[in-house]
Formats: C-alpha cells, structure tokens, sequence
C-alpha cells in the first residue's frame, strides 16, 4: 500500500531519532500528502530535537518551533498571516507534536485553536509519554505503564489512570477529528487528504512507537503498532461532520495480552490488571461499535 | 490582555477602518505564540498587555527575541499579585526586564501614540530585529481620555514604509526557524542579540529624529529626555507618568531658585549609559525613583544607575525612592520633598514612600 504514496520525499533523511521511532515516518508521510506548499508549526519535542540540530534540518518546507505548549497559537498566527498575505488557498497548514505537547501542556492552545476554526491540520504523533524529556507520563500513558515518572514499585504498579479521551474532546469542537496508526500509512494518507480539504480544524492522531520508552527491540516497532490494531487497544477511528466511523475492524480480536508482553514497559503486570485493561479496551471497542451502528451526530 | 486597547482596535476593524486581522486567543501565551507565528509569516505584528499577562507571556518574551521578530506590543504597567491589584507600577515590566526585549516608557497618550510608531520602525531596522515593549502606565494613561494629535495615513506611511523581513515562512523559499541550538551555536547566537541591542541606541535615537523632522514631535533623544537640566544641580530621574508631576514641582521649585531639573529615562532597555552620564555630568544629587523593587535588592532603575556611574571619576550621589506601588499615590509633596532630601543630604539613602 505504501507503494501508493508521492515519491517524493520532503523529510530529509540523516535526522538523529533513535532507530524504531515512529515520529519520522509520520512526519514522511505528512509531507508526502501535504507537498511543498506546506507550512509546519512543531511544538518542542524529539521530532523537533532530532531533526533541527543547527545548522542542519531535515525540513524542505517552511518549519517553525518556538515552545512546547503553544504551537497551535503560533499556527493560529500562521494561519492569519497567510490570509492577509493572500497565500491561504494555496498552503496546507500542519501541527506536528507528540502527546505530552498536545493532550497536556498545550491542550489549552489547541482548545483555542480549535474553537476559532483555524484552517489547520494538528498532527499528534502518540508514544504515550514525555519522551523527549526522559520517558513520563502524560495523559496519553496508559494505565499500568512503567514510565520514570510512575515507576512499577512495590506499593503502586505504574500509572494509576486510563487515557484521556482526547479524540472526543476534539471533536466535540467541531474538528475533523481521526485516529490513525504509523504501521498503516495508506489510512494516515488517506485522513491527512481530508483534513487538508477540510475547510476548518482538524486532528489526527497517530500511534507511534518509541523503542526507548516502550522498551521493545527496535526492528518490532510495526509488528507492535499492528498489535494495537489488532487487540482493539488502539482503534482506528475518525468523526466527520460529528459522525464517527471506525475505518477498519480487525477480523477477530487478539487477547490484549500479546500486545503487553511485547513492551518492557507491561512486563510487571499481574493477571488482574491485564484483565483490567482488557475489559477497558473491550468496553472503549463495544462503545466505538454502539456510536458508529447508531449513526448518531454525537458533536 | 489590557483591555481598552484591543476594545478600540476591535471597533476599528468591525467598523471597517483597519485592514487588519484580528486573533482573539484564549491566554496572553498564545497572544504572543499567535503574534509570533505571525510576525514569522511575514506580516506586521502587534499585542497588548498588562500585569499578569505580561507574566504569563513571560517564557515566550524570550522566545519571540531569541529568534528575532521585531513585534511591538503595548504593556500597561500595572502591579503583579500577590496581593492581587489592577493598579499601576512597574513591577510587570521591570520583571520582564531580561526577556531581551526594548523596553520604551512613555509619559502622555500622546507620547505613546508617537512611540509606538516608531517602535516598529525600531524593531524592523535589519540591524536590530528585536522585538519593543512600549511601556504606559496603567490607568494614568490606559483608562483615561487625553487629546491626541493622530497623525494622517500618509505622514505614517512615509515614516513606515511596508515591512521588509529578512527571512519569513515561505512555500517558495523553505527556511527551518527556531531550532536546537547546541553549545557550539547557542552562545554565539547570544552575543548577537546583545550586538543587535548596542544597534537600538542609535536606530531609537535615529527613528526619534526621523519622527521630528517628518512628524514634527519628538522626546529628547529617543533615549533619555531632559526637562531644565543644562544648570540643574539636583536631579530627578523616573519613568513614565511620574516625570509629568516632577515638571510641576520642578517648576515651582525654579520659581524659588532652586537648581532642580529632571532626566527622564526613556529607554530602559537598551540602558543608555552613555547619554545618562552625559545628561548628568552636572549633578550633585540625583533622585531616582523607582516603581518596582527587585526583592533583595534594590529598585531596579536604581540600581543601574549606581552601575552606570560606578566607574565615573565624577559622580552624583544617588538616592533611591521606592515609590507608588500597587497604585499608592506619588504627590507633588513626595517629590518636592524627595528634592530636599538630596538637597541636604550628602550620602545615598534608601527610602520607600509608604
């Protein structure tokens, strides 16, 4: 299916992300749908870190960084300025950053972002924690994860929370709203087409594994994210209009289980909290089922 | 964000006599990441703050000069909480002292009108490419009504041509703004705000001359402005709203004989050491009152000044008053009385007017 995307590479090669990491590839492939006429606003973070170490940069587009939590805000002026200089119709705006940037430290700027309908695509690439800054937390961990933040000890077994509902707070703004996975490009590509035609707001986030943080071998990082597919721990999803539809169902689920015990960071889970998460990941899939049967305008 | 300012801006643009994008963002941090972004794109980009805005706008303060955007924005100085407080002093400001940006403090609405344009012309001269924070002091100046000559269109025009940035995000000409600067890079791009800084005390000195020859008004030299001080033996040395009060006592004072005058500090970043010594060179006593303290120090104006004369064979004494925080009032009696102070006393004292 790759074979079906632009040759053309707009994301040079020779970056420093560590090998497995699946920022690159979303940054690849957003390139290859936006084009050269795209403009990228990227929050602090390793995409930023590993592909802008002055002089060198791995972009062949206009890039811009200026801080962690405000590179919605800085596309929101972006974006103005485009207008004013007539150049809008013809530019793809894109937000690129990781989901420490984007579920917690800049969700103020997206919410902001969002609610004045700023014509611009916000790429979040997902690993599930600060990994830039040495493997934390965020909203985004998983409940149980070992991260430096929420060790596995002995009295407390990693994070105490599930995942913040991101997707749904989005689209309840009004955005084209979609999830999407690094070992599935042609879907990505498919969504970043629409939120570029999209006349508004729009969010995709994309499941990217981290071979530091997950601690798996780095040549497993696809096989793993198939693995979330396919045991329904990471569905793929989008809400257009309001309406949610899942973009593909895997034939039968796998026990979740196989998915954990890949990742270095699952290794100290006990039966019982591996039962836990699959009956969280079963109930999120059954409500996903029920949204999209009833053809609901849920925002 | 200050209030009165963006309310006005907004009826000009509704009303269709501004051609200007608005962005009414949700946080004073993304009222300057959206001026950034902006401003980056190649366009003119202004905001407006006070108080615990400008505090919040702080980390991108640094950001915004570190990559070199010559935003303007207005700050109404009010005090920083706690207590919580709307009133005006310089606590805001003085605070954002270090983020890199011009500082300009203005004394009439007048004043701030004239040194705002300027500011762009300030910040947009490619040897500077810094950003200008254009200092009134709340209330005094933010929330009462003064006349104001607006100069017309095509004074301004003439004044400020179209803005020409040297690098902007561009589909046609790819640049990457604001990367990881290791140890090897990060120093060096340091020193060049520093240099770009020794640049702003002629491009404001030169953009005040400007102003006069073509719009006929300026203040001082764009840097320091001085009221009766070619024989003045004691001084009083402020920023903003204050120096108009200092021209009333100081005027009453010459009726009585007394030498008094007054050196009003413009621009407190670039600190202009050279033509304050120049401005004081003869001074016996000097007041310098400050709206601000820097806790475990001293006010900060004051401080500086201490600085700038520390090396001089010739030196006044200085004297350091703390003065009208949080919006206490600051009399002609405080300032006549601040005068016969220095007048009598020979060492340097500290004085906070509660």
């Amino acid at each position: 299916m790759i074979n079906a995307l632009p040759e053309r590479e707009l994301f040079a090669p020779g970056h420093s992300a560590c090998a497995g990491c699946g920022a690159p590839i979303v940054a690849r492939i957003v390139l290859k749908i936006g084009g050269p006429e795209t403009i990228v606003c990227n929050a602090t973070g390793c995409m930023e870190v590993f592909t802008t170490p002055h002089p060198r940069t791995s972009w062949k587009v206009p890039w811009i960084h200026a801080a962690f939590e405000n590179a919605a805000a800085v596309a929101s002026g972006v974006d103005r300025a485009l207008k004013k200089l007539g150049t809008r119709d013809r530019t793809n705006l894109v937000i690129l950053g990781g989901d420490g940037g984007t579920f917690d430290i800049g969700f103020g700027a997206l919410s902001g972002m969002l609610e004045r309908g700023h014509k611009a695509t916000y790429v979040c690439y997902d690993n599930e924690a600060y990994m830039n800054t040495g493997i934390q937390r965020s909203g985004a961990t998983p409940k149980y994860a070992n991260t430096t933040t929420t060790p596995a000890g002995r009295s407390v077994h990693g994070k105490t929370e599930f995942t913040k509902q991101l997707p749904f707070i989005v689209a309840a703004h009004g955005a084209y709203t979609a999830t999407a996975n690094v070992a599935f490009p042609q879907d990505l590509a498919d969504k970043l087409k629409k939120s570029f035609a999209f006349n508004g707001p729009s969010y995709i986030q994309v499941f990217s594994p981290c071979p530091t943080g997950w601690r798996h071998p780095t040549d497993q990082s696809i096989e793993i994210a198939k693995l979330a597919f396919k045991t329904n721990v990471y569905p793929l999803y989008e809400i257009e209009n309001g309406i949610l539809k899942i973009n593909r169902k895997p034939t039968q689920a796998t026990p979740i289980e196989e998915y954990l015990m890949r990742q270095g960071r699952f290794k100290h889970l006990t039966k019982e909290e591996i039962a836990d998460l699959q009956q969280h990941v079963n109930a999120d899939w059954e409500r996903l089922l029920k949204l999209e049967e009833s053809g609901l305008r849920i925002f | 964000m200050e209030t009165h300012i963006p309310e006005r801006i907004s009826e000009f643009v509704n009303n269709g006599e501004f051609d200007c994008e608005m962005i009414y963002v949700e946080s004073e941090h993304s009222a300057i990441s959206a001026a950034l972004g902006a401003s980056a794109t190649g366009v003119r980009s202004y905001t407006a703050t006070a108080s615990q805005g400008l505090a919040l706008m702080h980390e991108i303060l640094h950001v915004v000069s570190g990559m070199r955007l010559p935003v303007v924005m207005n700050v109404a100085n009010r005090a920083l909480s706690a207590p919580i407080n709307i009133w005006n002093d310089h606590q805001d400001s003085m605070s954002a002292r270090d983020t890199g940006w011009i500082q300009l403090y203005v004394e009439s609405a007048q004043e701030a009108l004239d040194t705002t344009i300027m500011a762009f012309r300030i910040a947009e001269d490619h040897k500077v490419m810094l950003p200008v924070m254009v200092c009134l002091d709340g209330f005094t100046l933010s929330h009462v009504y003064e006349p104001v000559d607006i100069p017309d269109q095509k004074s301004v025009d003439h004044f400020l041509p179209r803005f020409a940035p040297i690098f902007k995000l561009d589909t046609k000409k790819p640049v990457t703004m604001g990367p990881i600067g290791y140890p090897d890079s990060f120093m060096d791009f340091k020193k060049q705000q520093q240099d770009a800084f020794a640049e702003a005390l002629q491009a404001i000195k030169k953009a005040n001359a400007e102003f006069r020859s073509e719009l006929g008004r300026s203040y001082g030299d764009g840097l320091v402005e001085p009221y009766l001080l070619e024989d003045a033996k004691y001084v009083f040395v402020g920023l903003g709203t204050i120096c108009g009060t200092a021209r009333v006592v100081i005027d009453r004072m010459r009726n009585e004989g007394k030498k008094v005058g007054m050196m009003k500090l413009k621009s407190f970043r670039p600190f202009p050491e050279d033509a304050i010594i120049a401005a004081l060179k003869k001074a016996d006593a000097v007041a310098v009152f400050d709206k601000a303290v820097s806790f475990g120090q001293k006010g900060p104006v004051f401080s500086e000044m201490e600085s700038a004369f520390c090396n001089q064979a010739r030196k006044p004494v200085i004297h350091s008053f703390i003065a009208g925080l949080g919006g206490r009032d600051i009399t002609l009696g405080h300032i006549e009385d601040a005068f016969k102070k220095i007048i009598k006393e020979r060492q340097p004292s500290v004085e906070w007017l509660l």
